[in-house]
């Protein structure tokens, strides 16, 4: 019998009962369309959450103070290992030859004052090198410069988020005055907004000499962070073990294990990251999958009444010399056809759902052909998993019973 | 043509046994019109399932044209079923809201045959049974006695040995059930070997041989010869 034929009956079976059919087929679509849309979904995070790493600068090291061990015994509270001196060290030694540049930083979150306006947000101690290390621009004005370091000058360059805070939308601050707990600070310029949100918003910053916040304002001798550039991305391990050694050295710490302080490149902070919306991407894929199975026995069940309802038919269809096969054929393709539409519906109103999700939590939209493709295969597979059993017992049933069934 | 040898069917419900068929032994020649005659519970339905390889028999012999029928496999029965046997059922046993000529292709699509051969011969049985305005209309939509015509078109359509009907006019108002045995008749006079299951005698009659059974025994088996009521006003006489 020819495949064209098989396809024609299932096809005529399966639009006379156009209700069941449907409701055969809802499961198929909501399973397929939820894993669609959380697997597209994950990916456009996933995404996301690279694009503002990478924006955060390019090639980029992070010294933080403490260590990331996590066996034996190690004062937690306040770290004060990293000092100005030790960026200085990193700067001028002869031993770093693959490091472009290294900007000190030390943060810590204030109140911030501006006429009636006021906010908190967090203050950022840099140096000159900190827009070429971490990426930024300035809109209008100036950033710190060496001077002003020097001088441990009063001024400030603000965030554009906090610019919009203090001092409302579309005014120009630079000039202005801002007080940072009680001290009065001037306003030399504004930053390029970068478009970050929530994770390591960088628009909503205030950016202050690295002197003036340790002595002035936090009355600190420590630093938060020391921000590496590589001279390129493939000296990256390098420039980790060169700072690393010197930082040892200077610290005087023999074992590596026993550091003080850690140094995390992007792909570290990447790799966490990842490894989190991962994990959750298949955790929500794995409920969805659950709701597949759950539609997949939906079809069994709705088949297996299609089988006692169609008894009649098929002994009629084996007194006119059907086969076994036939029999067994025309049902699970009646089971693929309803999971493979179910699943071509699934995954466009899956991609629709991602899309308009995507949009609306402002994450990019991503969707791999490898996801769909094996939705696809996956929705086929139901389709013969639980359309086997019913067309077994179809292609089980004694012509004669079948035939005097009522 | 058909040689049945000593054949017995017992069902078992539980401790009872029946015997539906008791050792019954005829043969049919090529080219004969019988009928098989008998109450409701006489075994005749019994003897029409293995007749049609619906059934085997639990012991005794069938012969389908020279071929051991008792001895085969579900999908060789099949096969016999697909080309030597052609079924009429009482209840008609179309399938629902399908063209009366995809009715008639269903046996020749199982049997593997091309679409244009297909198509020229379901043309040509329906117009046989005078039907050939009818093709394109759904199944539901014809009166009893087209649907029956339209099942006899189907069981002619793979041209099989015998022609099987069981009640063929059950179902059908007694004006179209002479239209039915009257293109039986013409069958008959074409060649066709008919075996008919029935308990009217009114029907029985149209036969030439009628073969009486009672409590799966052959009670008698008599040529029905001279009565057979024969239809010669022929309404349909479209044979080509």
């Amino acid at each position: 019998m020819e495949l064209k034929e098989l396809l024609l009956e299932s096809l005529t079976t399966l639009t006379l009962n156009k209700v069941r059919t449907g409701l055969a087929m809802l499961g198929v679509v909501i399973g397929i369309g939820s894993v669609i849309a959380l697997i597209s979904l994950g990916q456009g995070s996933q995404q996301s959450i690279e694009t503002q790493i990478k924006s955060l600068g390019s090639n980029l090291l992070t010294v933080s103070p403490g260590s990331r061990q996590t066996s034996g015994v190690r004062s937690s509270g306040r770290v004060e290992t990293l000092t100005l001196d030790d960026a200085k060290a990193i700067s001028t030694s002869t031993k770093i030859t693959t490091v472009k540049n290294i900007s000190p930083e030390y943060s810590s979150n204030a109140q911030i004052v501006a006429g009636r306006n006021n906010t908190n947000t967090q203050v950022v101690g840099v140096t000159p090198s900190y827009p070429n290390v971490r990426n930024i621009q300035v809109s209008s004005g100036f950033f710190i410069s060496q001077q002003n370091v020097e001088a441990m000058a009063k001024v400030a360059v603000l965030g554009p988020q906090t610019a919009t805070d203090l001092f409302g939308e579309g005014s120009n601050p630079v000039g202005q005055t801002i007080r940072i707990k009680s001290l009065a600070f001037k306003v030399i310029g504004v930053t390029v907004s970068k478009g970050g949100s929530g994770f390591a918003n960088q628009d909503d910053r205030v950016y202050i000499p690295i002197t003036t916040a340790q002595k002035l304002l936090f009355g600190v001798s420590y630093l938060s962070s020391i921000s590496i550039e590589a001279n390129s991305e493939t000296v990256m391990m390098a420039a980790r073990d060169q700072v690393g050694y010197l930082l040892l050295e200077r610290h005087k710490i023999k074992d590596p294990l026993q550091a003080d302080f850690s140094i995390m490149s992007q792909e570290d902070i990447l790799g966490t990251a990842t490894q989190v919306t991962s994990t959750f991407t298949t955790l929500l894929s794995g409920i969805a999958a659950i709701s597949l199975i759950v539609g997949g026995i939906g079809i069994m069940n709705i088949m297996l009444v299609t089988v006692t309802e169609r008894t009649r038919e098929i002994g009629l269809r084996k007194a006119l010399g059907a086969k076994r096969k036939i029999i067994t054929a025309q049902f699970l393709l009646e089971a693929i056809i309803v999971t493979f539409v179910g699943g071509l519906i699934g995954v466009f109103l899956g991609m629709m759902t991602s899309y308009l999700l995507s949009q609306m939590m402002g994450i990019s939209f991503a969707i791999s052909i490898s996801s769909i493709i094996l939705a696809f295969g996956v929705s086929v597979a139901i389709g013969i998993l639980f359309g086997w059993y019913p067309a077994q017992k179809a292609a089980n049933l004694q012509p004669i019973e079948a035939l005097r069934y009522e | 043509m058909i040689k049945v040898l000593h054949l017995s069917k017992i069902y078992k419900t539980g401790e009872v046994e029946v015997k539906a068929l008791d050792n019954v032994s005829f043969t049919v020649k090529k080219g004969e019109f019988v009928a098989i005659m008998g109450p409701s519970g006489s075994g005749k339905s019994t003897l029409m399932h293995i007749l049609g390889a619906l059934d085997q028999p639990s012991s005794g012999n069938y012969f389908l044209d020279g071929a051991e029928v008792g001895q085969l496999d579900d999908d060789q029965l099949a096969e016999i079923r697909n080309k030597k046997i052609g079924f009429v059922f009482q209840a008609y046993n179309l399938l629902a809201r399908t063209t009366a000529l995809r009715n008639v292709m269903v046996p020749m699509i199982y049997a593997g045959m091309v679409k244009e051969e297909r198509l020229k011969k379901a043309l040509k049985y329906l117009n046989m049974v005078g039907l050939s305005d009818r093709a394109y209309n759904a199944s539901n939509q014809l009166s009893g006695g087209q649907q029956q015509r339209v099942a006899i078109a189907r069981a002619l359509s793979m041209n099989p040995s015998i022609l099987l009907a069981d009640e063929p006019t059950g179902n059908i108002a007694s004006q179209q059930a002479e239209e039915i045995m009257e293109i039986f008749q013409d069958l008959n006079k074409r060649g066709h070997t008919i075996v008919m299951i029935t308990h009217d005698p009114e029907i029985a009659v149209y036969s030439q041989r009628i073969i009486n059974i009672r409590d799966g025994k052959i009670i008698n088996d008599k040529n029905n010869g001279r009565q057979q009521k024969l239809l010669t006003k022929s309404k349909i006489k479209k044979w080509n």
